[in-house]
């Protein structure tokens, strides 16, 4: 049986790269693939604590996660898309149309 | 050390080795299979972790589904100038400084609540219903069967979004 606080160690290294590929690259489709590593990170410390304590909610609750990143991914894609039709680059540093 | 331990942490190495290759890759179809991989690596961790079904569900969703869109996009788009610029904002000291203190935060307060916990029992829930699969389907359907509905409204939600942004002219 692995130990909880290997499993909650492995999660939050996991956050932390996702974390930082979210925040310091330049390309918007790893800045997206930073963030479904922030979001897997938050399911293996789900699952490790739902299989530590025996509920199985924990795992119905990464099921539920998968979906919103399921939705979160295509939305986010199809805004991708919309904004590279008009500015024509995946540059974050180009997208400020929302900028004060 | 059990066997089960052994391949947590191998797989785990694995898993942030591929995590690490997917935020510094300079192509962008690099990290897209460098992702896969990862999911890969995550679903084997969850087997581990006695989470069967949602091992089958990581590599359907995610390796197959959104990996698989994303490449779409990314060859859709062409990223050719983007392999060739600068890569990284002006940001990666302060990036790299906030991943590592949030490690730093969440892994004191790891230590400090579970460093002389003793090992975790096994899923004994799911053995009530005869297994993974079906334990979470049982309760999938009975105690949380609204937000399960909730989730699917969320779906076509997204579907509808995702359709309106990436279509190039409503026709009326």
């Amino acid at each position: 049986m692995v130990p909880l606080s290997h499993v909650i160690i492995f999660s939050f290294l996991l956050f932390a790269i996702g974390m930082f590929g979210a925040l310091a690259r330049r390309n918007v489709f790893i800045v997206l693939m930073g963030i479904e590593l922030m979001l897997n990170a938050v399911n293996v410390a789900l699952v490790g604590f739902s299989s530590h304590l025996g509920n199985i909610a924990g795992q119905i609750m990464a099921i539920f996660i998968i979906t919103v990143a399921a939705g979160e991914a295509a939305v986010g894609l199809a805004i991708v898309v919309s904004i590279f039709r008009n500015r024509m680059s995946v540059n974050i540093d180009s997208f400020n149309l929302l900028r004060w | 050390m059990s066997w089960a331990q052994v391949f947590f942490y191998i797989f785990a190495g694995l898993t942030l080795l591929c995590a690490l290759m997917v935020v510094t890759r300079r192509n962008a179809v690099h990290s897209a299979i460098f992702l896969i991989i990862t999911f890969f690596f995550m679903a084997a961790v969850y087997v581990v972790l006695k989470a069967e079904l949602l091992a089958a569900i990581q590599v359907l969703v995610y390796a197959g589904g959104v990996v698989g869109l994303m490449l779409y996009v990314i060859m859709l788009v062409k990223g050719e100038e983007a392999s060739q610029i600068k890569q990284n904002l002006g940001q990666v000291v302060i990036a790299a400084f906030i991943a590592v203190l949030l490690a730093l935060q969440i892994g004191s307060v790891v230590y400090l609540y579970f460093a002389n916990k003793p090992a975790g029992k096994a899923a004994a829930a799911a053995l009530k219903y005869g297994g993974n699969t079906e334990g979470i389907g049982a309760l999938l359907y009975t105690k949380y069967l609204f937000p399960f509905e909730v989730a699917s409204v969320l779906l076509l939600a997204a579907m509808v979004g995702a359709i309106v942004l990436a279509k190039n002219k409503l026709e009326r």
